[in-house]
This record gives C-alpha cells, structure tokens and sequence, in this order.
C-alpha cells in the first residue's frame, strides 16, 4: 500500500508525536507514505475566516501537486490532523460540487502554472486502517495486548463531520475497533465527538477551557485510564491545559492523552522513543505498564 | 443596542445585577431599519438557498458546544439573517464562538450549511469591522492568515506571540511556562517554517479577488 | 346516417371557456377560418360548449345540418372528451368520430401574444379537422367483472375493507402475512383523543373477520403471483408452514405448557421484545385467528429433529406437523384492495437518541406495549433496568421532517405522543415533557384533546432533541438521561434529566414496499409509499385498473383516515363490481397476425405485460384488456404489423399534414 502524506503544520510542532508515531506504526504495517512535495498550510479555520476564494486556492495547491505526483491511478493523501483533512475534504468536495469554486481555483491555480482535475482522494489514517489495512492485520502486529486497559477513544469534531463517509458522524466507532484489535477496552462515552474548542482555549479561555473539563470528567467518570486521540488540537488542549483547568475548576485531572497510534506502535512493540512517547506531558507508561499483561518496562 | 456589549450589564452568573434598577427601554424594530435582502445575500454565500427553509427547531443551538456562551443561540441569528436584522447578526457574540465543529450542519433537519453561514458572517463582519478593538477571535484569525499568507505555513509559536502582542501581552506571561515545556520537548520553536516556492503560492493567493463582503448600507 | 353518400360533413366549434380561452384567442377569426376549410359544413364559436346548450347546439347541428365528423376547440381532452364523445353519440353518430383541440392548457394559458396564440389556434384546428376525417368508427369492448375482492393485509384499513364488502354481500380473500391479523393497532393501547382501548374497538372486528361467512382469512400468508386484469385478475398465495393446522387447532394453548422449553425465552415479536414466548406461541391473546404457531427458527424439533415432542403428544386434535411445508392456493379475483401498512421508523439510524445504547430509551410502539395492562409488565411502567420513572421525555419528529432521514410528517406523531403523555403520567404520576418542533393537531376533537394535556400541566418544550446521553455535568443529572434541547420559546439550551425517553417515531413504507409495488403493477410515491391515481379526486384508486390502496401504505394516517379510506376503496371496488362490466378505452393496439414474425421484441418493451407469445402460432398476441395505448409496441414491431385504434398511420399523417398546411409562419404550434 502506497500513499501520499499530507503532515500539516500541527504535526511538525505541537503535533509531532503524532506525526513520528503515524510513521512508525505505518512502517510497521508495511505502508509506504511519500511526503508531498513543498506541501503548504491547509489554511484551518482560520484562513476562511478572513478570505473564502484564498483559502481555497491554499488548498488546492495541495490537491494539484498531489494530482501532478501520481501518474498511476487516482492519487490518495493522507491527512491525519483533523482540520487539514477537513479543509482538503472540504476543498475536494466544494470543487465537485460548485462551478464558482472550481473556475476560482482553476484560475488561482493556473496563475502558478498548476492545474487541478478533481482526481485527489483525500482520506484519514482511521479509514486507512479500517478499510484498507483491517483490523485482522492490525491485531495480527500486537506483541503487547493491552488487556485491562480502559481507553476512551477521542475523535473530536472535524474528522468525522461534516465530510468524512468512513465513520458515523456523531456516534463513530472506527478508532473504538483499533483499540478493541489491541487487546484494549473501550469506554462508551458521548463525548467522543464533541468538540474541545479549538483555538477558543487561547482566546476566550472561559469557554475552552470548560468544554475540555467536561471531556476529561466525563472520560474519568467512565472509568478511562487514558484518552487516545487522532487529532493535533484535540490532543494539545486536553493534555497541556489540564493544569489550568485544575487550577481554575479545582480539579485534580491527571489523564494521558496520547495519540492513537501511539498506542498501537506501542502495542506493536515499537520502542517508545520512535512514538514520541517522552514528549507528552503526562506520561502514559505508568498507567499502561501498570496492567497486568500490558508493556513491560522496558519498551 | 443589543449585541456582546450588553453582556457588561451583567454579574459574574450572567444574569441581571439584582442591585440595579432596570431601564425602561423602548424596543420596537421597524421594518425600514432592516436590511431585507441580507437573508438571500448570505443563504447565497454559504451555499444554498437551504437556510431560507428553518423551520426554527433549535437542534443547531442544542448541539452546538458553545452555545451556553452565546448571546443568541445559533437559531435566532439564523432567523436574524432571514429577516434582516443585520446589525444585530454581525454584532452577535455567536459568530466569533463558533468553533466550526459542524455538529449543527450534519444534525440540521433542514440540511443548512450552519458553519458555512458562520464563517459568512464572520467575514462580514471583518469586511466591515464590526468587531471591538483588542478582541482575540478576529485577531487571531488574521495573524493566522498573514503567516500563512507570507510563508505558506503556520508557526504556532510565533502566532500566539502575534496574538498576546494584539490582544494582551499580560497574557504571554500566564502562558510562558507552558511555552517552555512544549520548546523542551520539541513541540513548539519559535523558527519560521517556510514552503520553498512562495512565489507560486504569492501568484495563486493574488489571482482572484479576495472574497469581499461588500458592505451595502 | 353518420356516412351518408360517404360525403364527409364536419361541424367545427371553438369554445370560449368564459374569459379563460377567449380572452387571449380571437375565438370569431379561429372559427371563421375553419369554415372555410374543406368539408366543414358547421363552424361556431360558444361561450361553454361543455354546458347543457353547448351540448344542445352540437346535437342539433348534427340533426339539422347532416353532421358526420365532429371537432371541438377546447380544454384538455382528460377533462371533456368524454362528455363531447357522449353527446355525439348520443345524436347518433359514432363517438369516435369525435376530435378535441385543447386551445386553453397549450394555448390560451400559456401564451401572452392574441395574434401568435389566434394563429396557433387554428393550425391546431386545422390539423384536427384533417385527422377527423380519416377516423374510423369504432366499438368499444367491454369486460365482465369477478364480484370476488382480494384484500391484501390484515390491519385495520384491510379489515374494515373486508368487512364492508362482505357485509354488502362480495366474497372476499383476506389475506395477511403475519400470523395474526390487527395489525399496529392491536399493539395500542388505547386511541387518540378518545382514550378507547385500542383492543376493546378492534377485537371485536376482528373476530367478526373470522367468522363472516362471506369471507376466507389466510393468515401467515402471502402473495406472490398476479396476473390478468381488472375484473379478472388470478392471485397465488403462498402459506407459509406454521407446523400446525390451523383447522384442527382450537387454541387450547396446552401445547404452549407442554413445550420442553419450560421458561419462555425467545424476544417476542408482538410485545417489540420486551417481553418473552417459547418457540410454540400464540401472538397475542386475542390473536385472530386462535391458532398456535412454531417458530422455526427456535424450535429444537423444527431444526434438530431432537427432541421429546412433547407438545405433539399434549394436542388430542393432531393438530401440530412438524413436517408441514409451505403450499400454494390460486384464487382468481376481480378487484384488489392492498391495504400493507407501514413500517415504524428505526431510530438506530439517528445515533444522537442513544437508543439501543440506553436501555431506558424507548420506541412509541414499545411504550404502548409498556402501558397495556396485556402487555410484558401487565400495564406496570417498569423501565428495562427495573426502575419506575418519575420523569419522561417525549421526542418528537424522531424520522420525520428531516432531510436526512424522511422528509415528510408522519401525521400521527403529534398525537399519539398527547396520548401517551396523558397515559404515562396517569400510570406513573411522572414528570412529562413533550418536546415538539410543531404540533398538529388538526383532526376533529384534537385540538381540544391538546388543551386538555396543557391543563394537565404536561410540559411542552418547543424544540428539537440535539441528543440523549448519560453524561451527567452536575450531581442531579447522575444516573438520568439527560436530554440537550433547545427551549426555543425562552431561547436558552437546557439540559432535562429523565428516567425514560420515548421516541416519537415516524412512518416509513414497507421494507418491501418496491416488491409489492412490482408485483400489482401500480406506482410509488418518491418517498416510497404507494401512488394513489389522483391526490385529490382519486386518492384510493391506483394507475392500474381494479386495483386500490388504504390506509397507511399511501401515506401516514391515524385510524380514523385509515378507515375513511378502507371504505372509500371498497365502495370503489363495489362501483365496479355492480357495475357487472368494464368497458374498455378503444385506443388499443391490434395485431395483424398475417405480418406478425413472432420476433418477441415487442414483449418485454410492453409496461403493461399486455403482451403474450402463442407458442402454438408463432405469434405475439395482445390482451386489449391490459392494454393502456401508449404505443410502444407500435413504433417497436419491425414488421408494421402492430396498430393502434385511434393511431392509425392515415390519422396521424393527416393531423401532421393538417399542421403543416399553409401553416402560418409566425405560429408557435409545432
């Protein structure tokens, strides 16, 4: 299996354990991922906030030179951070959909000497390994089941909605059935898609930070040991915030929030220093190591 | 004037002060105030005659996450843009809440492209800067977008720098030992990245108009 | 008379609808300029011509001025055709020596110009005045009527059509899938706004079914096969084994004690799984008919073979067979009356109402089996987890009025969740709250059946359920489901704790509503239910002769319009089978079985399956009778060997020629 890979800028910072593990744990399942050549920003939110035809035109170029990359078959990017697969997904879909989308960008496009067709599949790691990989190969790589360990499996807003077809868009499973294939339990809780906020916990911090407090006791009150996410933001808010919400909620949250395939590379038996495990800010080993039959300790 | 600024009228629970006398204030709207085409001008923007079909059913403000904060739940800006009350829409603390979690979109039983209509209003609102002054949200968004537009990718660190400069520089302060945890382990650097061929994304980002919501009053 | 000398004699009229043709075509040029075309001996213009004196004119004429060819410039022929064919008839000359020009619907109404909309008059005039003459005479055939009816489902809309027509003294085939007829009303319990007992009005129906004795009920059965036509239409039903004879079997129920299974233990169907049966069951108590069956798939005899049988030795009468295999009954009929109900929404499929993941979210339908005193906890509201609420949330609109599962208003929702509101808080004294986005109550006595659930002081939240969690913020809500909604009359979100939720969920067709749709040739709606033949003035009969629809397989209804329907359908088969005959539309296709090559291409293409292959000659043959005339099978034979009445070559051409002719330059009629 071959794809291009579409990291984001989240990956390279606040989301590089992410990125490192994604590689790690696609290596492992003997997935090739290609970087895309002088990818740029996907623009977020944020972009469209301020200019539609721009943000599109952003995007797009991604799209092109993905489209330009591939000469075999339809050209597929995966795009593990939430918004950039939302903002791709969204650019993808709009195009087909819109004739003032598709001739803006066309002309945005052509202004670099670029085209864009339309053929670029864009799809998340979660759908990759449900339906491409399956979850037999998966369970098939478990060297360290990872039995007694409850996880609350975290998807948050922009990967299942509005776009994503693999996944229910409010009551998704997909990320539930990895963890379940690594031996793990998987708490039901209906939080799983509700959103963290985003860039609200640096702007108006009363309304993110709550809406992270409410995730991290609701994933407590049903019993979580950690939370695994697919997302860069989702991941930073819960994890790097959890001092302040203690201080401003008076709580006393200690919860690993890692990132889904951490936990895979982990069960896989990937040493822990290819999954980025040691720039987390709460450490998950103790929780995992902990449980009988989890990973030993010197992974 | 109805709009964010009424909430400073308000106690810590966001209710009425008790200790204060209410104001008398005539309310009444007459329809020459109203902006009638501002319905059909946004349902366009955002994709579809659909929002013109609310039915006014609420499901939009009881999945939205934020709505607890908002000053209309996302129903009443919605029925504020079908009728015309475009000041109040613009002025509304909604807008610059919204989160683009798309619950409301995929939950609406009318099928309305209710981020989309946000992000419509957002950019109206820029375009005519009815947001106050020093307010992180828009700010935010445009320090984003001038990273961006500059380097083709982001840095987060140099965008929060961006933010507290605009906004409150108290506030690096509070955030700079979190700042200090994620440089120690490699999450954050305050470097520039950069794509190679800016020129490209320089030609494709000046090739179209940028969307303008053109003022009309 | 109508040929006399063959000369051809031709009265033209141009109508002036009121102001509807008139004021747009210049009515006196058109007739005018049609008296001076050949063999046109009459040419008039007339305010209303369907009137009694328009009427009146064209007989007179016809007497006075030796009139063999009649042509009206009027309305759409759906509308008048047949009074102008009638009225010429009736001066006798053959009615199919009548033509119609419609000059309003593709004239007057659609066009704003009177000069362009006058010249488009008459080229359509013109034309019909040349067709008219090469038309033939013609008999219409007609076809006697099977006084036999087929009603297809046992729910109260089949029922109460059954007993209508058996009581107007028809032999009626009641046949129903399941093993019991009653239906979705049989699970209520009790009815909106009256608050009767669902099965206190129904039972008694239902026996009087199965003891009329004009009529046969075939339960556990199922068609399969149909064929013919109106008024002789041949059905195949398939009895599905119940592995017990039903005419030995009295109901004793001692084969149910008798069953090795000594604890009831398979989800029963009729109670939606709340409560239990053995594999030997009956549905319900006051099932009709009173006969046990087995379920197949549970009992170890049925599947294993091994077993003690215990239940065999128990029944005196013989009456269970385990080796009992499906069989098949023809039963040839002259109507059908399809009366297949509906499906309840399954609100697994809207994730955000928790239900299947919550045990104390509930179905309409499972609330009402909850309340019934016959029902799994004999009329107790004991919730799934063994609790007693002391508050219900009621959804509304959960499938309906949504664009992401069904578009419509289910009609009944509104009302049976006032009901069940009424009845929950009567069982339990619970908190209510209804949570409505509309509420209809428009039928007679609902809305006052509203106002009396406001002065029970049953809450009314006006908004949509966003979601149903277990996700408790603060202590109260621990334990509670916590219903997010949207008061939109204060405009602020809340967050309601309840113990139970019921989902107010909507109609939806049958699962094999395509199916059956197939197999009686009649259409579907594009939301899936049945088509009727006219939403307004046909709304039970269907676009295939002899077949009609009730009930809630058209479309949502509550049991008062189910029933109003049931009748109407009746009497709509009653009309025809009094009627003794049907005669037949002569604008059939005929066969000239010389030329006929026996090809078979014109078979399949026919969508009335009106076409059969004689094995025995080697050539198609047409059944008139199924034949509707659109003319397919005419432009298909490569052989020119197919025709059809009223389209013969020389009428078209001639009409064609007629439009053509010094056809004005400036007109818009082709």
């Amino acid at each position: 299996m071959k794809y291009l890979y579409y990291p984001g800028c989240s990956l390279k910072s606040t989301g590089r354990p992410y990125d490192e593990s994604l590689r790690a744990v696609f290596a492992a399942l003997g997935i090739e991922l290609t970087e895309l050549d002088d990818w740029n920003c996907c623009g977020a939110t944020a972009y469209a906030s301020i200019d539609e035809n721009q943000a599109f035109g952003l995007a797009a170029r991604n799209l092109a030179i993905a489209e330009a990359a591939v000469t075999d078959g339809p050209p597929t990017i995966v795009a593990p951070c939430s918004a950039c697969f939302l903002v791709l997904t969204k650019t993808q879909r709009y195009f087909e959909d819109y004739d003032h989308v598709r001739d803006g960008v066309t002309r945005e496009l052509a202004a670099a000497g670029l085209t864009y067709r339309g053929h670029v599949k864009v799809r998340h790691p979660l759908d990759i390994l449900i339906h491409d990989v399956g979850l037999p190969a998966i369970a098939k790589l478990v060297q360290h089941q990872m039995k007694g360990l409850h996880v609350a499996s975290y998807y948050g807003c922009q990967v299942v909605r509005p776009f994503a077809t693999f996944d229910d868009p409010l009551y998704p499973t997909s990320m539930d059935a990895i963890m379940r294939s690594l031996g793990a339990e998987t708490v039901d809780w209906p939080l799983k898609t509700r959103c963290c906020g985003g860039s609200l916990s640096g702007t108006i911090k009363e309304a993110g930070l709550r809406l992270n407090q409410h995730l991290l006791v609701e994933a407590l009150r049903k019993g979580s040991d950690l939370v695994v996410t697919c997302c860069p933001l989702c991941q930073f808010n819960l994890e790097c915030f959890q001092k302040q919400i203690n201080k401003n909620y008076d709580e006393r949250i200690s919860l690993p929030i890692m990132y889904f395939t951490q936990l895979m590379g982990l069960a896989f038996g990937i040493p822990e220093k290819e999954l980025g495990i040691r720039r987390l800010f709460i450490d998950p080993l103790p929780v995992i190591g902990a449980l009988k039959g989890g990973v030993p300790a010197h992974v | 004037m109805i709009g964010f600024l009424s909430t400073k009228h308000r106690n810590k629970n966001g209710s009425p002060s008790s200790g204060r006398i209410k104001k008398v204030v005539r309310r009444v709207k007459y329809e020459s105030e109203l902006d009638l085409g501002f319905g059909e001008t946004i349902a366009e923007r955002a994709y579809g005659q659909k929002l013109l079909s609310c039915i006014q059913c609420g499901t939009c403000s009881a999945t939205c996450p934020l709505s607890y904060y908002m000053d209309f739940t996302p129903r009443r800006v919605i029925a504020m843009v079908r009728e015309g009350f475009r000041e109040e829409a613009l002025n509304s603390f909604t807008i610059w809440l919204c989160a683009s979690c798309y619950s409301c979109t995929v939950q609406c039983p009318r099928q309305i492209h209710i981020t989309d209509v946000m992000y419509t209003l957002k950019r109206e609102a820029i375009a005519r800067e009815m947001f106050p002054r020093r307010y992180p949200i828009p700010i935010l968004a445009r320090g984003f977008f001038d990273i961006v537009h500059r380097n083709g990718r982001n840095s987060e660190g140099r965008l929060l720098l961006y933010l507290y400069l605009r906004t409150n520089i108290l506030k690096i302060f509070q955030n700079t030992r979190l700042g200090l945890h994620l440089l120690r382990r490699g999450r954050m650097s305050v470097r520039q990245e950069k794509i190679h061929r800016k020129e490209d994304l320089r030609s494709i980002l000046g090739a179209v108009s940028p969307t303008r919501e053109e003022p009309r009053s | 008379m109508s040929e006399q000398n063959g000369e051809i004699r031709i009265g033209f009229y141009v109508c002036h609808c009121g102001h509807n043709i008139a004021n747009i075509v210049d009515v006196a040029a058109v007739a005018r300029y049609v008296a001076g075309l050949p063999h046109v001996v009459v040419s008039r213009e007339y305010k209303y011509m369907c009137s009694d004196p328009g009427q009146e004119l064209l007989r007179q004429d016809i007497h006075d001025h030796r009139l063999n060819r009649i042509v009206v410039a009027s309305c759409s022929p759906l509308l008048h055709e047949q009074t102008f064919r009638t009225a010429t008839a009736k001066a006798g000359v053959n009615p199919f020596y009548f033509q119609m020009v419609n000059i309003r619907e593709n004239v007057s109404w659609v066009h704003e110009d009177p000069a362009e909309a006058t010249l488009k008059a008459r080229d359509l005039a013109r034309a019909a005045v040349r067709r008219v003459a090469a038309h033939k005479a013609l008999q219409p055939k007609t076809v006697s009527i099977n006084p036999d009816v087929l009603v297809v489902g046992g729910g109260i809309a089949g029922i109460h059509a059954a007993l209508t027509l058996a009581n107007a003294g028809k032999k009626v085939t009641l046949v129903e899938r399941a093993p019991t007829i009653g239906g979705h009303m049989a699970m209520f319990d009790k009815t909106f706004p009256t608050l009767d007992c669902a099965a206190c009005i129904l039972t008694p129906k239902m026996s009087a079914v199965k003891n009329h004795p004009n009529i046969t009920l075939w339960t556990y059965a199922e068609v399969t096969k149909v064929d013919g036509f109106v008024g002789n239409y041949t059905v195949t039903v398939k009895h599905k084994p119940r592995y017990v004879k039903e005419d030995l079997c009295v109901g004793c129920l001692e084969c149910i004690d008798a069953c090795v299974y000594k604890e009831a233990k398979v989800p029963d169907e009729f109670n939606r799984g709340l409560g239990k049966r053995k594999p030997i069951y009956i549905p319900f108590p006051q099932a009709t008919p009173q006969v046990v069956l087995i379920d197949p798939e549970t009992c170890i005899a049925v599947k294993s073979g091994k077993c003690k049988r215990t239940c065999v030795e128990k029944c005196d009468r013989l009456a269970i067979d385990l080796d009992q295999k499906e069989s098949f009954d023809e039963i040839t009929v002259g109507t059908i009356i399809l009366a297949t109900g509906f499906k309840t929404f399954d609100p697994k499929r809207v994730s955000y109402y928790g239900y299947g993941r919550y045990p104390n979210v509930y179905i309409s339908l499972e609330a009402e089996r909850l309340i019934n005193a016959s029902g799994p906890t004999s009329g107790e509201l004991i919730l799934r987890d063994g609790r007693r609420p002391k508050t219900v949330g009621i959804v509304h609109c959960v499938g309906s009025r949504d664009k992401n599962t069904h578009r419509w208003c289910s009609r009944t929702c509104c009302m049976y969740s006032l009901k069940l509101a009424h009845l929950l808080k009567e069982h339990s004294g619970a908190e209510v709250y209804n949570f409505y986005i509309d509420i209809r109550a428009a039928g007679k006595a609902y809305e006052e059946f509203y106002d009396k659930l406001l002065e029970e002081n049953v809450h009314f939240i006006r908004g949509r359920v966003a979601e149903v969690t277990d996700w408790a913020v603060i202590p109260e809500e621990e334990g509670k489901l916590i219903i997010r909604v949207e008061d939109t009359m204060i405009g602020v979100v809340r967050r309601i704790p309840v113990d139970m939720v019921v989902l107010a969920v909507g109609m939806e067709p049958q699962s094999d509503a395509q199916e059956v749709r197939r197999l009686f040739n009649i259409s579907c709606s594009t939301e899936g239910f049945f088509l009727e033949r006219h939403p307004k003035l046909a709304p039970v009969d269907t676009f295939t002769d002899g077949i009609f629809i009730a009930g809630a397989c058209q479309g949502p209804k509550d049991i008062p319009d189910s029933v109003a329907q049931a009748g109407a359908a009746a009497a709509q088969a009653l009309m025809l089978i009094d009627s003794g005959e049907i005669k037949l539309e002569p604008n059939t296709a005929y066969l000239t079985e010389q030329n006929c090559s026996g090809c078979k291409s014109c078979i399949n293409l026919c969508p009335y399956h009106a076409i059969s292959y004689l094995d025995d000659k080697h050539r198609a043959s047409i059944n008139e009778a199924l034949c509707k005339g659109c003319g397919t099978c005419v432009a298909s034979c490569p052989s020119g060997a197919i025709h059809q009445n009223l389209f013969e070559d020389e009428e078209i051409y001639s009409e064609i020629d007629g439009l053509l002719a010094e056809r004005s330059p400036e007109s818009t009629a082709v």
